[in-house]
């Protein structure tokens, strides 16, 4: 069975993705996923070549058919969502960036003016890399479900791992602690917390840990930047051991990360103190298994 | 006026320039959306004088009046609902699932066997810092969707005679859709790296699609980067401000003590330039 190696943060630009990708630079027997569908990064550093392409198809959208409407105003008034209005015609319709699938105005529709259709609303790809094989999606902008299509490229690299006999998925997370994250850490079998010394790093690491430990999920810390502010460091230490959480590791502030990534250049092969920190984290992440 | 300051991309900075910029107006009013990470208090530090549950509603069935036909089960496109008929007679509720649409209760065609009730999902938190009205939202944790906590914010919270700064969450998803629907200009947070880059153009791609007014704001400006720069001239997208990189700011940042006297004048100037353009 393989085990998923899921990195989050909760803060945004802690540096998810420079440590996954550094991780699949040493890591060497895995699948790779981008689970940050709405903001997918990776690829402009794994620089994947597209073997298989999918459309993800959300939940249907209701969809009113003005010529059976009968502007009754049902729909609306029952739409938790606000997601029915009327156009300048006096005509009904549904905002599908707002409409929430639940079919409760199709179901309560006197007339039958109201279906569902589908839409799409992302695509996923399976592709490989110089670095192993990586599964990764796009969700289209203001689409939702991208916990759905989370589970999918999760569940996707799950068979290419059973099938080939590889030991490890190496999931990269998106920011927050909302419905993404939480499908991307159920079924984790470790999950790495990148935060970095800021009051604001030090707040989301907290939710993101409580978050691990709701769902049963071990974890551990990455401290990112920690030269930045060293007692802000020793506060997510402090905590970290409190909780009985290993601190993992650290990455110093290095500008030679932003230059890579500007470049498209895996930061591990351009940075030595970044090569330093990540081998110590794998070899810590390796030890906690 | 409102105006939404967002990012594709996490850790652009839009906290940073939210906060800056309801510093620098004359009567603001300054709102958390982003719900999942609030981080807008750390660096404002207001006073808080009221905190409110915030509630959605969620089924609740009285088993002794239920009949247990399932018409409940098969309208939760969800999957929220189960019941089992004869002879085990029992229903069961996964909170985590209910998205609170009301489908449930409408077709229930028992008086009284479902009701629906609030479930506590987040806070709304309100204060004061100095002369700018604070407000946040706050997502407990394990709650799946912050969407139905930022409509209310916005429904409820926002008051119109004021500046209304709305920080919005990271992304292009549902819960940024919410946060800068109806807004009179979106700010839009990036910082100079291929990453940004491509996480703005997302974000571009989502408020064209919207139809809102918006520019770009440049976090972490370096002057021998045009990145940015040369995407916007492209696109034909104005860059509004920029604000320059130094390693100060990061370390002012990371003791939250923003530099918000310092950068007044320049918030200013980009208030007026949004209200040029309302």
């Amino acid at each position: 069975m393989s085990k998923e190696l899921v990195i989050i943060s909760g803060k945004g630009g802690a540096g998810k993705t420079t440590l996954t990708a550094s991780l699949a630079c040493v890591l060497k027997d895995k699948v790779i996923v981008d689970a940050d569908a709405d903001a997918a990064n990776m690829y402009l550093l794994l620089k994947p070549q597209v073997k298989h392409k999918e459309l993800f198809k959300g939940n249907p959208k209701a969809y009113i058919d003005v010529d059976k409407c009968i502007k009754c105003d049902e729909c609306r008034r029952l739409c938790r969502f606000d997601a029915i209005h009327i156009n300048e015609n006096g005509e009904y319709y549904v905002d599908e960036l707002k409409c929430d699938s639940c079919e409760l105005c199709k179901i309560a529709c006197p007339v039958g003016a109201i279906e569902m259709k589908d839409v799409y609303s992302g695509e996923w790809y399976e592709s490989e890399t110089p670095y192993g094989i990586m599964v990764h999606a796009k969700l289209y902008p203001g689409a939702e479900n991208s916990g759905n299509l989370v589970t999918m490229v999760k569940h996707r690299a799950k068979l290419i791992a059973e099938e080939k006999g590889i030991e490890y998925i190496l999931v990269d997370g998106s920011p927050g602690i909302g419905c993404p994250v939480i499908s991307t850490i159920s079924g984790a079998y470790f999950v790495i917390a990148v935060a970095e010394p800021t009051p604001a790093g030090i707040h989301d690491l907290k939710r993101v840990k409580e978050l691990c430990d709701s769902f049963k999920v071990k974890s551990g810390v990455v401290i990112n930047k920690y030269d930045l502010n060293m007692q802000k460091t020793k506060e997510i230490g402090d905590f970290a051991e409190k909780e009985g959480m290993p601190v993992l590791g650290r990455i110093p502030f290095d500008t030679c990360v932003n230059r890579a990534i500007t470049d498209l250049e895996m930061p591990y092969n351009r940075c030595e103190k970044v090569k330093k920190s990540v081998d110590y984290i794998f070899r810590n992440i390796m030890e906690s298994l | 006026m409102k105006i939404a300051v967002t990012s594709g991309k996490g850790g652009t900075g839009k906290t940073t320039i939210a906060t800056m910029l309801a510093y620098a107006c004359d009567n603001p009013q300054y709102i958390d959306c982003d719900a999942e990470e609030p981080n807008g208090y750390l660096f404002l530090k207001p006073k808080i004088e009221r905190v409110e549950p915030f509630n959605v509603l969620v089924p609740k069935i009285n088993e002794d009046i239920c009949t247990f036909c399932g018409k409940c089960a098969d309208a939760c496109v969800y999957k929220a609902l189960v019941v089992m008929g004869e002879p085990l007679k029992k229903t069961m509720f996964f909170d985590e699932l209910c998205h609170s649409c009301g489908a449930c209760a409408y077709v229930c065609p028992v008086e009284g066997a479902l009701v629906e009730v609030p479930d506590e999902i987040g806070k709304i938190k309100i204060g004061k810092a100095q002369y700018i009205d604070f407000v946040m939202g706050e997502l407990n944790i394990g709650e799946a969707s912050a969407t139905q906590l930022i409509a209310s914010l916005k429904k409820n919270y926002i008051n119109e005679s004021k500046t209304v700064i709305l920080d919005s969450p990271p992304g292009t998803s549902c819960t940024v859709v919410e946060t800068i629907e109806g807004v009179d200009y979106v700010l839009l947070v990036t910082e100079p790296t291929s990453f940004g880059l491509s996480d703005l153009k997302l974000s571009v791609e989502l408020v064209r699609d919207m139809g809102l007014k918006f520019g770009i704001v440049v976090n972490k400006y370096e002057e021998d980067n045009t990145l940015i720069d040369d995407y916007a001239k492209e696109e034909g997208i104005e860059i509004l401000f920029r604000l320059p990189f130094s390693k100060e700011f990061a370390e002012s940042y990371s003791k939250s003590e923003l530099p918000f006297e310092k950068f007044k004048d320049d918030f200013k100037d980009l208030l007026k330039k949004i209200e040029e353009r309302v």
